[in-house]
C-alpha cells in the first residue's frame, strides 16, 4: 500500500472534506493507485538534472506597480452566501 | 537555577507598494470593506497571479541592507490552511527557496555591541481581516488587505534579553524606513512582530521548549510581554514544572500572555511550488542597479553624526532611529545653528513636548529651530526666555522672530537699565549684600535670580552678572 486509510483520514480532514466509511474506503484504493502509477517516475536516472518546479521554462513575469479599478462593493459581495452589504459574513472560527 | 533567555523574532513588514502583490488592486490603508478587491485577491478559480516587480526590488534593498545573499532564483510555495481571512484556502509565501537568506544587523545594549543574525526573508501576501461580532457567533470579513504585499523577516535566536530584542526591532525599524519600502506604522499593522522565547539553564546547549507570542502592536508591548513571558517561564521551571511549546497572545490590558484559542490542530501547511507564479531569476545587472540607489542606512549616519558634528554616541543613536528625525537635525544643522545645541534642544524641549509622537507632527520647522538657536546666540533673547518662545512655537507653529517681536521679549543688554535694577536690589537687601561683598560668591545666583524675576526673564544674563560684580566690588577687580 502506498498510503494508508488514517493518511486519507487526515488530508480529507485538512481539505474539510467529509467523507463516509465507503468513500474512505474507494478514495484509499484509488489514490494507492494514483501514486502507485505516479511512482513510475522513479525508474528514470535523473542524476544531474535539476529540480523543475514549472512545466515551462519562463521566468520573470512582473507586472508594474500600478493601481488598476477593484470590483465595486457590491459586485465583491455578490458571489457570496451571507453578507451585510459591507462585509462577507461567516461562522465564527475562534 | 540561572536561566538564560533565547530570543527569536518573526517581523511582517507591509511593503509600500501603490497595488497589491499579484493584482492592481490599491493597498490603501482605511477605505470602505471590500472596495479593493479583484477576481485575483478573491480568489476566484482561473485566474493568474502576476507578480509585483516593485515587490521584489523592495526585498532585493532590504536584503542589500542587511548584507544578506540575495538568492539569483527563487520561487513562490502555496501554504494551505483553512481560515476566513484567506479566501484561496492557501497563503502564497516563499518556502525552500526564499529571496533572502542570511543576512544580519548590528544593535547596541547598554554600550555592549551585537550582532544578530537574520535566518531569512522572503515575500508573501497578507491575509484579511476578520471581525467578529460581539453577540452572534458570526464574524464579518474585509478583503481589502488580502494580497497586500509583505516581507516576513525571520531572525535566528540570537537574542538574549527583551532589551536586545526591542534593539533589533527598532534597527530593523528604522533600516525599513530608511529604506522608504514600509511606513512602518504597529499600530495600522503594517509593520507586526511575533517572538519566539525560551529559557534554558546557562552553560546548557540546546535550547528549551519555546512558546510563541502575538499581539504586540507597540514596541513597549513586546518588551512587556516579553518581560512577562520570561518570569512565567522561569517560575514554571523553577517549581519543577514544564513549558508547554504553544502560541500565547500578549494581552495589554492585563500585562498578561493567554494561551491562543482554536488553532491547537498541529500545523501541516503541505507548501508546494506554486505553479501560477513562474520562477524569479535575478541578475546582477539589476541587483546593482538597486544597490546604486541605497540611502545612507542608521549605523552609517550615527557614526557620521559622531564624526561630523561631535556628537555623543547616545545622543547620535536617537537622532538616526528614525530618517525623519535625523533629517530634521540634519536640516537644522545647514540652517546655520550649531550642531551639538541642536541636538541638545531636539533631544531635550523638542523629544518632551513631542511625548513619543513623529516629528513630522511637528509645528515646528528645522529652520525654525535654528532661527530660535541663532537669536540666543546673538544674544536678542535669553537661552531662559527661548524655552518660552519655543513652547508658543510648538502650539503655533510662528517664526520665533515674530514671537519675540510681538511679546516684546527682546533681551535687553541696555547698561543703564540692567545697573538701574541691580542698584534697587542691593539697597533693598542689604545684608545678602554685605556677605557677597564678604566672599559668599553663592548669593551672586540670588541676585542674577532675583534681577531675572524683575525684568521677567529679559536680561541679558552675563551682563547682569558683570553689573552686580561692579556695583559690589566697584572697578577694582576689573
Amino acid at each position: 500500500m502506498k498510503i494508508s486509510r488514517a493518511e486519507v483520514e487526515h488530508v480529507a480532514h485538512l481539505a474539510r472534506l467529509h467523507l463516509t466509511e465507503g468513500e474512505l474506503s474507494i478514495m484509499t484504493e484509488q489514490l494507492d493507485l494514483i501514486l502507485a502509477y505516479v511512482e513510475k517516475l522513479q525508474e528514470l536516472d535523473t542524476n544531474g538534472l535539476p529540480p523543475t518546479t514549472h512545466a515551462i521554462s519562463v521566468c520573470n513575469a512582473f507586472r508594474e506597480d500600478r493601481v488598476l479599478p477593484s470590483l465595486a462593493q457590491d459586485v465583491a459581495l455578490s458571489c457570496s452566501s451571507r453578507h451585510n452589504e459591507e462585509m462577507f459574513q461567516v461562522p465564527r472560527i475562534i | 537555577m540561572e536561566f538564560e533567555t533565547v530570543i527569536g523574532l518573526e517581523i511582517h513588514a507591509q511593503l509600500k507598494t501603490a497595488s497589491k502583490i499579484f493584482c492592481g488592486c490599491s493597498t490603501e490603508f482605511g477605505a470602505p470593506p471590500n472596495t479593493h478587491t479583484c477576481p485575483v485577491c478573491q480568489g476566484m478559480p482561473g485566474v493568474l497571479p502576476v507578480l509585483n516587480r516593485k515587490v521584489v526590488e523592495f526585498a532585493i534593498r532590504m536584503g542589500l541592507a542587511t548584507e544578506a545573499t540575495i538568492n539569483r532564483s527563487n520561487q513562490f510555495a502555496r501554504k494551505n490552511y483553512f481560515y476566513p481571512d484567506l479566501p484561496k484556502g492557501y497563503q502564497t509565501s516563499q518556502y525552500d527557496k526564499p529571496i533572502i537568506e542570511h543576512g544580519q544587523v548590528e544593535i547596541e545594549v547598554d554600550g555592549a555591541t551585537r550582532i544578530i543574525g537574520i535566518t531569512r526573508m522572503h515575500m508573501e501576501e497578507d491575509a484579511g481581516k476578520l471581525v467578529h461580532d460581539e453577540r452572534e457567533p458570526v464574524s464579518y470579513v474585509d478583503l481589502n488587505r488580502t494580497g497586500t504585499p509583505l516581507l516576513e523577516i525571520v531572525s535566528e535566536p540570537d537574542m538574549r534579553s527583551p532589551q536586545e530584542a526591542t534593539a533589533y526591532l527598532k534597527k530593523i525599524h528604522a533600516i525599513l524606513r530608511y529604506l522608504d519600502i514600509c511606513d512602518g506604522n504597529m499600530q495600522e499593522g503594517s509593520f507586526r512582530c511575533d517572538a519566539n522565547i525560551s529559557l534554558r539553564p546557562v552553560g546548557q546547549k540546546e535550547f528549551g521548549t519555546r512558546t510563541e507570542l502575538k499581539n504586540m502592536n507597540s514596541f513597549r508591548n513586546v518588551q512587556a510581554a516579553l518581560e512577562y513571558e520570561i518570569r512565567r517561564q522561569r517560575d514554571l521551571l523553577l517549581d519543577g514544572g514544564k513549558v508547554v511549546q504553544q502560541t500565547l497572545l500578549w494581552n495589554p490590558d492585563t500585562g498578561r500572555t493567554e494561551p491562543m484559542r482554536g488553532k491547537e490542530d498541529a500545523h501541516d501547511y503541505r507548501y508546494f511550488p506554486c505553479p501560477d507564479l513562474v520562477p524569479v531569476e535575478l541578475d546582477d545587472e539589476w541587483i546593482e542597479a538597486i544597490r546604486a540607489t541605497l540611502p545612507e542606512l542608521p549605523d552609517a549616519r550615527k557614526k557620521r553624526f559622531i564624526a561630523e558634528y561631535g556628537l555623543p554616541l547616545y545622543d547620535a543613536g536617537i537622532l538616526t532611529g528614525e530618517r525623519e528625525l535625523a533629517d530634521y537635525f540634519e536640516l537644522a544643522v545647514n540652517s546655520g545653528a550649531d550642531p551639538k545645541k541642536v541636538s541638545n534642544w531636539i533631544m531635550t524641549e523638542l523629544m518632551r513636548e513631542l511625548k513619543g509622537e513623529a516629528i513630522g507632527t511637528c509645528r515646528i520647522s528645522a529652520q525654525q529651530l535654528a532661527q530660535l538657536l541663532l537669536l540666543i546666540e546673538k544674544g536678542t533673547i535669553s537661552g531662559k526666555i527661548a524655552k518660552t518662545v519655543f513652547q508658543i512655537m510648538f502650539e503655533t507653529g510662528k517664526d520665533p522672530e515674530i514671537i519675540v517681536r510681538e511679546k516684546n521679549l527682546v533681551q535687553v543688554s541696555d547698561v543703564g537699565e540692567i545697573m538701574t535694577v541691580v542698584q534697587q536690589l542691593l539697597e533693598q537687601h542689604p545684608d545678602q549684600a554685605r556677605e557677597l561683598r564678604e566672599g559668599k560668591e553663592k548669593l551672586m545666583g540670588f541676585f542674577v535670580g532675583q534681577l531675572m524675576k524683575q525684568m521677567k526673564g529679559k536680561a541679558n544674563p552675563a551682563m547682569a552678572n558683570e553689573l552686580f560684580r561692579k556695583a559690589i566690588f566697584g572697578d577694582e577687580q576689573q
